[in-house]
């Protein structure tokens, strides 16, 4: 890795604008590694937009930065400022060093709400990319400059964007627990659950509208799913003994869980809500850690059964395991990509624990950090980075690395520990 | 997210106030105990007189063994104060020097077949978090399947995992990751 970033290793500290409560931890982006060739673009600031701080236009660049696929353009003043109406002088921005230019302006409509309407110039082939019109209130400045964001970056990479996609993670401060979910620069988190008893393992239904997690509030680990939008939760499992480790099959109808009712830890499927419960492995080791794979066809899980923690796979409606792993003693918390052709988990590496990826068709693998305490993989719908926690300087922090290895993010909270991340689908 | 404050805020009422009650009423602040018991004591069996015919009714009172019981299991002079069970790295099986310690508890299973226990097994936090709930789980088993083997009921015995959630303590240090790779005996009403 340290030969790969050799010679463009670039830092840069992007200060989030959050105009949050400060009781909120505040996570704020520091890249710490970027692409090869990054796409200058220059974003001038949308006519109008003085009106609505933070800056719809500052979003935007700040997401494109932080994919590691992007430079923003620094800009003089520009008279007269143009917009997505003006006609452009290609030439003129090529001189610039842009190779694609946004243009756009916010208008206010006569029901108070305002109206953002952009361009996307393609520089070098000099021609317009497309634009859209979006009518957005007061409070969504930060959701339209995502999905603006999310514009660009499809029509100049091929790949869908993930900035208007929704992150979950556990802050710890003090003795308190909170479940939070924040857009995925970290900014506006909310608070789905506070408790005094630790909370593991959140992850998020195909639909993006429910949690499941294992909360401890009863003493022991017990399985919840949690819809965001009203707050109402309920057991999953609360079976006798512990009951944690909840995945979600692709179409949301089953949940996979680790269970130790029976001696243990074991991998059971059931309903959400906690009906048809079935066994699925057999052993006098520890499964757990179940993960189906994007088609749904596959389970793969951490097991024990041959001395050490290693990943298995076996059919989702059980048999005979195979390993998957095979390089060092210790591997766990394996997460499919989402185009199920890659692994990511958590290896042993010299005493250190590390997000390695195994590239499925050619056996290959490649540790992605350098740092010594990762846990929880996690990948955004496009598969392009995966999230993870770590610890710097004793604390918890989340961190995200491209499936390359080349850019690396470090998001930081104000306050406390954070952990267990879980980046959430595409928004429908 | 409302309708669940709402439910913590009067749960913590309700605690309050149960606090409260119990607190107000100590049992030296009851009402004179001459008033209330100057008839009661004629009516009183086994008092030496005989021929009067009402038969004895012996009294057992349950609420003093509970809490002879509890206060054993409390006292620190008695080995049931003792609770935990303390492993090696990566391992479950229950050392020699604990085994005294579950044998009694044990003892006091099948003494005591009403009892309930909850064995919480932990890791140290290395390594996965769900990993290590597999690890506390084996821990806390380790410690079932011996009080089973030495008398107590499996119904008297959960058994469950914390992982590496509840460290009793914080530093990266094998003084401090063997402390927490432990399985706690919990009685019911203590946890």
């Amino acid at each position: 890795m340290q030969r790969l970033l050799a010679g463009r290793f670039a830092v840069l500290v992007l200060t989030l604008f959050l105009s949050v409560p400060l009781a909120r931890a505040q996570l704020s982006i520091e890249i710490t590694g970027a692409g090869a060739q990054r796409i200058p673009i220059a974003i001038v600031p949308f006519a109008g937009e003085a009106a609505l701080p933070p800056g719809i236009t500052s979003i935007v660049r700040a997401d494109l930065e932080r994919s590691g696929l992007f430079r923003g353009l620094e800009l003089p003043p520009l008279n007269p400022h143009p917009t997505e109406a003006s006609s452009l002088d290609y030439a003129e921005w090529r001189a610039r060093l842009a190779d694609a230019v946004v243009l756009g302006s916010i208008a206010t409509r006569p029901d108070g709400r305002f109206e953002v309407r952009f361009r996307l110039h393609d520089a070098v082939k000099q021609t317009p990319l497309g634009g859209v019109a979006y009518t957005m209130a007061k409070g969504q400045v930060r959701a339209t400059a995502h999905r603006i964001a999310d514009y660009v970056y499809e029509k100049l990479t091929g790949e869908k964007g993930v900035f208007s996609t929704r992150i979950a993670y556990v802050v710890k401060r003090g003795k308190r627990f909170e479940l939070q979910i924040a857009d995925s620069d970290g900014a506006e988190p909310e608070t789905a659950l506070a408790s005094f008893e630790p909370i593991i393992s959140p992850v998020w239904s195909p639909d993006g509208r429910r949690l499941a997690y294992v909360s401890f509030e009863s003493k022991k680990p017990v399985v919840y799913v949690h819809s965001l939008q009203d707050g109402k939760r309920h057991v999953a499992a609360n079976f006798r003994g512990s009951n944690s480790a909840p995945a979600w099959s692709p179409d949301g109808t089953r949940l996979a869980v680790t269970l130790s009712r029976e001696g243990g830890s074991q991998i059971f499927v059931m309903n959400p809500d906690g009906s048809g419960l079935r066994r699925l492995t057999s052993s006098a080791a520890i499964d757990t850690e179940p993960r189906f794979s994007p088609d749904g066809q596959w389970l793969y899980f951490t097991s024990d059964r041959g001395g050490s923690p290693q990943v298995y796979r076996m059919r989702a409606s059980g048999g005979e395991p195979q390993r998957v792993t095979f390089e060092g003693s210790y591997n766990v918390s394996p997460r499919l990509s989402p185009d199920g052709k890659s692994l990511a988990y958590i290896t042993r590496n010299g005493g250190k624990f590390q997000v390695a990826l195994l590239d499925l068709t050619n056996r290959q693998v490649q540790i992605l950090t350098d740092s010594d305490r990762d846990e929880s993989p996690s990948f955004a719908p496009n598969g392009r980075m995966i999230l993870l926690a770590t610890v710097i300087g004793g604390r918890g922090v989340l961190s995200a690395v491209s499936s390359d290895g080349r850019v690396k993010q470090r998001l930081t909270a104000t306050a406390g520990d954070v952990r267990e991340p879980a980046w959430g689908p595409y928004i429908q | 997210m409302r309708a669940i404050r709402i439910t913590a805020l009067a749960a913590a009422t309700a605690a309050a106030f149960l606090l409260g009650a119990c607190s107000s009423t100590p049992e030296d602040e009851q009402a004179p105990a001459g008033v209330e018991s100057r008839d009661a004591g004629a009516g009183k069996p086994g008092a030496g007189t005989s021929g009067v015919g009402r038969p004895p009714v012996a009294s057992v009172d349950l609420t003093d063994k509970q809490k002879d019981r509890m206060s054993m299991l409390k006292d620190p002079n008695s080995i049931l104060s003792k609770r935990s069970v303390y492993f090696e790295f990566d391992k479950y099986d229950i050392k020699d020097e604990f085994k005294p310690v579950v044998e009694a508890h044990a003892k006091y299973l099948r003494d005591n077949p009403g009892a309930k226990m909850l064995i919480q097994g932990n890791a140290d936090d290395r390594g996965g978090r769900e990993y290590n709930v597999g690890l506390g789980q084996r821990r806390s088993d380790s410690v079932k399947k011996m009080l089973i083997l030495l008398g107590a009921k499996e119904p008297q015995i959960e058994s469950v995992s914390l992982g590496e959630e509840k460290p009793v303590c914080g530093e990266q240090s094998e003084g401090c990751w063997s402390k927490n790779r432990r399985g706690d005996m919990l009685y019911g009403g203590e946890y």
